[in-house]
């Protein structure tokens, strides 16, 4: 069976002060049905581009340069745009953290749902707005009757998300892009929002692809982790291979550093230094100007994958030497 | 309170801010938004307090009415002795030097026309620190240092530094004037995790170097755990738990603590978070449910408190404002 999403070599470019800059640079992922890959990364490591790349809503003027894009087995990069907006929401869904961004804020929610089962489905509004009423109730919208009719202004953030995965279920798609949803939103809302999309996965048997910076949220909800450094992929493989048995340096400093895995009293690990911006990214490894186990070649040779088990590889040259590769 | 309260750096008792809610063409006042209703804390001198909650439940406002950035309607805030709330501005002004502030947003904190040398040595100009231009000069170097940024730059804009290193900067400008309170609202919190690393480090080893005391309003309890010496949790306006960090994680006894805790996403890959047990949104501070203000979310509500409010129950360890923390 083909993977729901297959991307090989994506690069995606943003103009920078002369030349064209690779934001994204030749990054492989594999999203097999039914399987929650969450991409992790910090600010600027090109997740969110990889993301919007794949439903060809990279916004001007950035641009896709190279790479095949395949959903459910089919290339969407040489799809016209009406045969593109049929994938959009049809098989590929995206939630971001922000849900006024797919909200119109003048316009009632119910009939934002419904617009959106209209668009993929020819039928009649009142079907359409049943529909919506079940996918309401379905997200834990309370007193969904009520709620239809309601402004997204009327709304909290929890519930302003819930509509918005309403939306993004409106067609069943086969994958779910969810874009930081939690990251806006309180703790105990964030539960809440985590344990729905659990749910709503397990329930469509639906992929969802998760971009983030948490590893507390990778870890709630991934089968599949990789993680992401100056546009490329360091390091994959299943949850516990990351989360219990990371390899790469980057991937090992973001757990140490994190003040969750610390003991009180002692001091956070941290990682020395800032991620350079795009346009100063390192030859060879990028991460190698912050690393602790840099060497020589990290400088100057960029790293190729280390098979570390079945599921497991990373992208690192102090790695692959341990490994004897 | 503890019985060494007279010895709190900070105490505050009873502290009351509500916004009034204005309608129609006279403005009049509809109602009002109880923002903080009645909240009592204390921080010792070095040591850090962790003001906990999620949004909406007034910890944001309490650091500024303690800042006097807004009015409080009622309570004291006792500062070294003084209550601060009733100095006339004139003399609130020492205390200001002695008490500071770093927010969540380094962007919108620093005046963006403004260099770095300025930033940070405005505060000291204003409180007459340091002597002359050059000596001033001399301290925002120090200071500089001290925050792990390259001194030659003081002649930057706050646009040409990044996040981390602009949070850097208003740790730097809060420390100019030597203070010995620094508020820190959600000031780790816009930053990604190796960042956050750094300066949550910095704050640290500036504590221990300098004695500062740190009244630390966040709503993450990850951070929490890992830098606070006391927890209060807040729920609409008021305290509703209160102890020391390690005990407020072992054995919380409030059940909005016990949810908000087992809300935290989990980081140990052998464990995943069980199902969420706090249910719905925070209700508006506008219009706070009778009785328990957590009743309508608490999975462990009964009769009692859905018609009469919870006092903050004082135990050996802490405090809580629940029924079932009553007499134990």
């Amino acid at each position: 069976m083909s993977p729901v999403l297959e991307v090989q070599g994506l690069v995606t470019s943003f103009p920078g002060d002369g030349d064209r800059v690779p934001v994204v640079d030749g990054i492989d992922l594999r999203i097999g049905s039914g399987e929650v890959l969450a991409l992790v990364g910090e600010s600027g490591c090109g997740k969110s581009v990889a993301a919007l790349s794949c439903l060809r809503l990279v916004p001007r003027p950035g641009r896709i340069e190279a790479g095949r894009i395949a959903v459910d087995g089919r290339d969407i990069l040489p799809l016209s745009v009406p045969e593109m907006r049929r994938v959009r929401g049809h098989e590929v869904s995206m939630i971001f953290q922000e849900p006024m961004t797919s909200l119109n804020p003048v316009t009632r929610v119910g009939d934002q749902v419904v617009e959106a089962i209209r668009l993929h489905e020819r039928v009649s509004r009142a079907a359409a707005r049943a529909r919506t009423l079940e996918l309401f109730r379905r997200v834990g919208i309370p007193d969904p009757e009520e709620r239809l009719d309601a402004f997204p202004h009327q709304l909290s953030g929890g519930l302003k998300q819930r509509v918005v995965i309403a939306m993004a279920l409106a067609a069943v798609p086969k994958l779910l892009i969810a874009d930081e949803p939690t990251t806006a939103l309180d703790v105990t809302i964030q539960a809440q929002i985590l344990q729905l999309l659990r749910d709503l996965q397990r329930e469509y048997r639906m992929a969802v692809w998760l971009i983030t910076h948490d590893l507390g949220i990778v870890n709630e909800l991934a089968d599949r982790v990789a993680v992401m450094y100056a546009g490329r992929i360091v390091e994959e493989g299943s949850r516990l291979d990351v989360l219990a048995g990371a390899a790469h340096p980057y991937t090992r400093g973001l757990l140490r550093s994190m003040p969750a895995r610390a003991t009180p009293g002692e001091r956070l690990a941290e990682i020395p230094g800032v991620v350079p911006p795009p346009d100063e990214w390192p030859a060879g490894c990028r991460f190698a100007t912050r690393c602790e186990r840099a060497f020589e070649p990290c400088s100057s040779e960029v790293p190729g994958p280390t098979d570390l088990s079945g599921s497991h590889r990373a992208w690192c040259h102090a790695v692959a030497r341990e490994r004897g590769a | 309170m503890s019985a060494t309260g007279g010895d709190a750096l900070l105490r505050v008792e009873g502290l009351r801010t509500w916004f009034p809610i204005r309608r129609g063409l006279f403005q009049r006042t509809v109602g009002w938004v109880r923002a903080v209703d009645g909240v009592d804390l204390e921080v010792q001198p070095t040591r850090t307090l962790a003001l906990v909650g999620e949004s909406g439940c007034g910890k944001t406002t309490v650091g500024r009415s303690i800042l006097r950035l807004v009015k409080a309607q009622e309570g004291r805030v006792w500062f070294d002795g003084v209550d601060l709330l009733r100095l006339p501005p004139r003399e609130l002004r020492p205390y200001r030097r002695r008490l500071q502030v770093v927010f969540q947003d380094p962007g919108a904190s620093l005046d963006p026309r403004m260099r770095i040398r300025e930033a940070v040595a405005e505060g000291m100009r204003s409180f007459g620190i340091g002597g002359d231009e050059a000596e001033r000069t001399r301290r925002v170097a120090g200071l500089l240092e001290r925050v792990q940024l390259d001194p030659d730059q003081m002649g930057r804009y706050p646009h040409e530094f990044s996040g981390g290193q602009r949070q850097r900067i208003c740790v730097a400008r809060a420390l100019a004037t030597q203070p010995d309170l620094v508020i820190c609202d959600e000031a780790v919190s816009a930053l990604d995790v190796s960042i956050q690393a750094q300066i949550i480090n910095l704050l640290r080893d500036l504590q221990r170097e300098l004695g500062l005391a740190f009244l630390f309003i966040t709503h993450d309890l990850r951070v929490v755990r890992y830098l606070a010496d006391e927890v209060a949790v807040m729920y609409l306006g008021q305290i509703v738990e209160r102890g020391a960090t390690r005990r407020i994680f072992e054995d919380p006894q409030h059940p909005y603590t016990r949810g908000l805790l087992a809300a935290v996403p989990s980081v140990d890959p052998q464990r995943r978070s069980p199902p969420p047990q706090v249910l719905g949104d925070v209700p508006s501070p506008a219009r706070p449910p009778p009785g328990c203000r957590f009743h309508n979310r608490c999975p462990e509500v009964f009769e009692r408190c859905r018609r009469e409010a919870p006092a903050l129950y004082p135990s050996a360890t802490g405090a809580s404002r629940c029924f079932l923390s009553e007499g134990r």
